[in-house]
């Protein structure tokens, strides 16, 4: 079976690989993470703000009945059009991440995006890969439902 | 939870993932299963012993021998643990991509 997007978690370890291949140029990969109005409609998060570059900061919203459902907050610390972007990743309550993306041209049409997060501790990691919900942003109730229903625990 | 953490730990060894991969082939007794090892046959051993604690190995007694196969429900649970979370992330970017045509499409006209 050959996945478009693939996560890997080597057991023991604090850190997780997630890859994406794209049916897009590497250019317009980039523009989804780098303009904000783009980013909000595939995220389905608010945009609070978005510093695209060297020390800016970010924070994400969403809010859902009036209540705050998710927020996510970091700095950038790279970043390269089209090449990369490192950054920190914050959600109130949990250990800091690290995540390196990374975005490769594979054609003018294709590209690959490789987000390589790491986690402060190796529970950690397993926590929040065991509560996916945690970064539920944009689901819908019908669909957090379907994934808590999903959970092997 | 912790039996959840044990397993990844059980499986967090090369030559534990060793002898699972051998063994998805076929059934074997400890003694073969250590004969494929450069290890010494009583370090194999402890590996066969905690893949069997974590039900990622099930023993059988056939005769006199106890045959080692492998317990495919537990493994799936291992798999699966990631599961919802990469779906998760697979439908993020299909919207990604969705997006984006929509977005080139606008730029073209």
């Amino acid at each position: 079976m050959n996945l478009k997007t693939k996560v890997t978690a080597g057991e023991g370890t604090q850190d997780l690989l997630i890859t994406r291949e794209f049916d897009l140029p590497v250019e317009l990969v980039f523009k989804a993470y780098e303009i904000p109005d783009l980013f909000e409609q595939w995220m389905g998060t608010n945009v609070i703000k978005m510093e695209s570059h060297p020390h800016g900061s970010y924070a994400f919203e969403t809010i859902h009945d009036g209540q705050v459902v998710f927020h996510a907050n970091g700095t950038i610390h790279e970043f390269v059009p089209n090449e990369k972007i490192t950054r920190t990743f914050e959600m109130p309550g949990f250990p800091v991440q690290l995540e390196y993306l990374e975005f490769h041209k594979r054609s003018e049409t294709t590209s690959t995006l490789t987000i390589h997060i790491i986690f402060k501790s190796v529970a950690n990691r397993d926590q929040l890969l065991a509560m996916p919900f945690a970064y539920g942003l944009s689901m819908a109730h019908d669909r957090l439902e379907e994934t808590l229903k999903n959970l092997p625990l | 939870m912790n039996l959840r953490r044990d397993v990844f730990q059980a499986l967090a060894d090369p030559t534990r993932r060793a002898i699972l991969l051998m063994l998805t082939y076929q059934s074997m007794t400890a003694g073969a299963i250590a004969a494929n090892f450069d290890t010494a046959r009583p370090t194999v051993s402890r590996h066969i012993k905690i893949l069997t604690e974590c039900e990622l190995l099930q023993p059988e007694q056939q005769g006199r021998e106890i045959y080692y196969h492998i317990n495919a429900v537990k493994i799936k649970e291992v798999a699966d643990f990631i599961e919802p979370f990469r779906k998760l992330w697979d439908d993020r970017f299909n919207k990604l991509e969705e997006v984006m045509k929509n977005y080139q499409k606008q730029q073209n006209i």
